[in-house]
This record gives C-alpha cells, structure tokens and sequence, in this order.
C-alpha cells in the first residue's frame, strides 16, 4: 500500500484538474509495481516522449494539455524527430513530420523547455549531488545517476512526464540510498595506454552492459583522470547492449570515494574484463573497411570540448564523404561560428535537435557509415539498415577524407 | 502465446500490424494480436511503453499479459492504452516457473493483478 501525502490525494481526486489526476494514476500504478512505500517531491524532469513513435504518444500529451495540465517542475525535452534550426534536412514523409512537430509542441504547450537534446547534463541546469529527478533517455539516466550523483530511476516513455505534471516519483530503487550500492566490482587490469585511448571508455561500457544487465557496477582500477565525454561514451554503450541505470567508478564518481563506499559494505562477486572481449567488442560494432558511404559522429549529443576538438581535428581538411555532427542547439550556439564555420569548410553537416540514428537524414548511402559512437553502431543497422565502421573521433575524421574507412589497432593483446 | 525469450516492442513488435520482427527472437514472425502473452520478465528499451500502447491503439494489440515479474514498461503501456481507448487489457504478475509446458495454477495466493481497467 503507498502512503499518500494529502496533496497525492488531491491530485488523484481531480482538485488540480483532470489531466493532473490522470499522471497521478500513472504514478500511483508505478509506485504500486514497483513497491514503493510512498512517493517523493522531484526537482527535474527529462522527457523522452517527444520522439514520434505513432499517434498513442501525440493522445497521451493532448490528454494532458486538454485535461488544463502543465509541468510542475522545470522540465527539458529529449531529441525529437525533427531539426528545427535545419529543417531541409529531414528526408521522411511531410505527414510524419506534420505528426512530428504536433508532438514536439504539444510538449511546450505542457511547459516543457525546447531543449531537444539526449545529453541534458550538458546544459547549465543539470542536478547537481543528491537532486531526486525523474529523467527518461537511457543515457541520460546513467549520467545523472553515475556521473553527476542525481537520483533517478528508468523513467520511460508516458512514466517520465507524469512525474513532471505531478512533481512527485515513487520512491524506490536508485532513488533511495539502498538501491544505489554497487552490486558487482570490475577490475580493470589492463595495460594503461588502453584506459588513455578514448574507444577503450564505450567498448569498457558495452561489455558492462552486456554483462551486468541491470547491475550496478563499481569499476576499480582506473589511476587516471577521465573526463566527462568519456564517461558519457562509456554510459551510453552500458545503457544500449544492457540496462545499466548506474555505475561506480572508484576514487572518481561522486559516490565511491573508496570501494567500500560503493559497495555500502556488501559482499558482492569480483569480475575482471579480459582484454580479448573488448578487442571482439570492437570487431562486433564495425569492423568494415572498405568504401565509405557517409560518416556520423556525435551520439550522445556532442559537448563543447568534442566540439572544439573535432574542429581542430578537421581544420584546412576536406571531406570527401558526407558527415554529419549531431549536437543540441545549445552546444551549437555556445561554440559559435569559430567551430561551426571550420566544420562547414570541412563539409560537415550540423544536426542539432534530432540524431541520426532515428529520423530519415542519412537517406541511401552506398558503403558503410562511420561512427564514433556505441551506441549509433549498437542501432543504426537496425534503425536504418546500414553498415556500421566503428572508430575513434580522429579515425572518423582520417577517414572520411580518404573516403574509406581507415581503423587503427590501439588495443594489442 | 509463450514466449521464451523476453521480448522488448520497440524494435520487436510493427505496432501496424503485431507481427514480431526482432529478427533474433525465436518467434520472429508470429502475431502478438488478441492473444495473452506469458513472458518471463520484460525487455529492453523504455520507449517500448509507447509501442505497446501504440499497437492496442491500432487493434492489433495482446488481449493480456501474465508476468513472471513486475514490468513498469508494461504496465505503463497498458495502463495509459486503457485509460485513452477504453480497453480493459489486464496484467497479472504471477510466480511462474522457469520452464515451460506445465499446466500452473495462479489463484490469489501465486499471483496478483497488477492492471485492470
């Protein structure tokens, strides 16, 4: 049974109108399968119900904007299917992106910021330590919870945006302390010029994903910095081949000071990752090298230094293939004409808004598309039918020059 | 319908038409509509609530599922399909053995509803 606090009640009871009642039936039925003693005041939500799936997701939005609800908290919007900053590049059907667009406005009617971004912990508002939220984006949920050591659990599609009309979340799982001690230790013990290769952080998150389902992982054994796109590379890969909402890195993330911080004391099994699976991972995600037909880079969202470092990467360089950058219009504003102008010479696209993988802006492509992304390698050849060329940033970029893809081998055995 | 392996619906299910089309599931091919569907636990991506609502919305949704756990993307998908179109899709969460082809038993005690407009 959940407790309700009196203004759970009223919501319930339609004092706050109809649309207010019917999130907080959601709510309420989430709390109940979830096993939750009582629900819990949020400060943030991130919704990923823009993203046009079929006309349920446009009915469950007016329901609410009819029933006279708004967000209670603020709130930002994941990608959606459209770039409104860069319209001419959608390649779908004007009724799907006239169904498209409805959604994407029948959000901010409700209150919701236009953000339209997978990364919002990229924006200058993101939670901070402790911060209970109810974030939707798998990657987005495993940053928060990992990096920034906000509180959320996997909020999916309709659960998301009935906690932002309520306000409130049902308190369980990575919400509460118990739920966020780490379940399993990996030991890193590989060589260092692995962890100082920036593939080694989305190959080390496949794996984990792959093997820790919805585990929470403490990583021991990183003695180096790393930063937060590495970080960001490693969660989206743990959150695409499995269910990771969480990991631990041990002496870097706000929670594991020490392991037995992590652990909250328990007695948990200890797996190392051999060095083979990580090469095979590799293998698995693209190892095509033939001709290229486009490249794609920027999934999660790119940030401000991925951004800087590309246009460095790609200055007095021609491309010889189409590439595209997928970023917010955030990030896009902030690095201004001094990186978009260098990549625009380079004859790189900029996708903001939207991602590649999951509207039609690639269009029929001969050869294999190059990413730098796990997670775009784990999707697009089902998304999109493609074959996928998996490498670095600075791969992508040599690649895309010569029109083949061109893979180095940083990981010996 | 059993299904032995669990089955995500985005990616999995053409809510046009209920077909499964996760091409690496054992019933690939085989339609989910009107039919009850037993699954061990669920599967996979949080946007499949919107896919499962999306295919009752078409009529060519499960007519129930029975859970061997608590799913909250399921039951989101089927709660909020019953709430805008009406329908009375149950989900029953009930303590299931792990293998298949045995007659069992739910009564109150094995198993409870957790969706029912």
């Amino acid at each position: 049974m959940v407790k309700l606090s009196s203004k759970d009640r009223s919501m319930l009871d339609g004092d706050h109108g109809e649309g207010v009642a019917f999130a907080m039936g959601l709510v309420l039925k989430l709390a109940e399968v979830s096993g939750a003693p009582e629900l819990i005041d949020i400060s943030g939500a991130h919704i990923d119900g823009c993203l046009y799936h079929g006309e349920s997701g446009v009915d469950f939005v007016q329901h609410l904007v009819s029933g006279g609800a708004q967000v209670a908290i603020p709130t930002t919007l994941n990608v959606s299917s459209l770039d409104l900053l860069h319209p001419e590049l959608y390649q779908g059907s004007d009724e799907t992106a006239d169904a498209a667009r409805r959604l994407m406005d029948l959000h901010v009617e409700l209150g919701c910021q236009p953000t339209w971004t997978c990364a919002p912990y990229q924006l200058p508002t993101r939670p901070g330590v402790g911060e209970q939220i109810a974030w939707g984006e798998s990657n987005a949920i495993v940053f928060a919870n990992s990096v920034l050591g906000a509180r959320t659990n996997r909020y999916g599609d309709f659960a998301d945006l009935a906690c932002a009309v309520t306000g409130r979340a049902p308190f369980s799982g990575l919400h509460t302390d118990a739920g966020r001690a780490a379940t399993v230790v990996i030991q890193l013990d590989l060589d260092r010029s692995w962890l100082a290769h920036e593939l080694f952080y989305p190959l080390l998150g496949h794996w984990i994903g792959a093997k820790c389902g919805t585990g929470i992982p403490a990583i021991v054994g990183f003695d180096c910095e790393v930063g937060e796109d590495d970080m960001k590379a490693l969660g989206a890969a743990a959150a695409s081949s499995g269910a990771t909402a969480m990991f631990h890195a041990v002496g870097l993330t706000p929670e594991a000071a020490t392991l037995s911080i992590a652990t909250q004391g328990n007695a948990v099994p200890v797996w190392k990752v051999p060095g083979e699976d990580l090469v095979r991972i590799r293998e698995s995600l693209g190892y095509t090298r033939g001709a290229l037909g486009a490249v794609s880079v920027g999934t999660p969202h790119m940030s401000v230094s991925e951004m800087r470092n590309l246009a460095t990467l790609v200055a007095g360089k021609l491309s010889a293939v189409p590439f595209y950058v997928n970023t917010s219009r955030a990030v896009y504003s902030e690095v201004g004409p001094s990186v978009v102008d260098v990549l625009a010479a380079f004859g790189a696209t900029v996708v903001t808004d939207t991602c590649t993988y999951i509207t039609p802006i690639i269009g029929d492509v001969s050869g294999a598309v190059m990413t730098n992304s796990a997670k775009w390698a784990y999707y697009a050849p089902g998304n999109l039918g493609v074959e996928v060329a998996f490498g670095s940033l600075a791969e992508c970029v040599t690649s895309a020059v010569s029109g083949r893809a061109e893979l180095d081998d940083p990981f010996r055995l | 319908m059993i299904l032995s392996e669990p089955l995500s619906f985005w990616g999995g299910v053409d809510a046009t038409t209920g077909r499964i089309i996760d091409r690496s599931h054992p019933a690939v091919g085989e339609s989910v509509t009107g039919k009850i569907l037993f699954m061990p636990h669920g599967r996979g991506s949080s946007s499949s609530a919107s896919v499962i609502a999306e295919t009752i919305r078409n009529g060519v949704g499960p007519a129930g599922f029975i859970l061997g756990e608590a799913d909250e993307i399921v039951v989101t998908g089927v709660f909020v399909a019953n709430s805008l179109y009406g329908t009375r899709i149950p989900v029953i969460v009930g303590d299931l053995p792990g293998d298949t082809g045995r007659l069992v038993h739910l009564d109150s005690k094995a198993a409870r509803v957790v969706e029912a407009k």
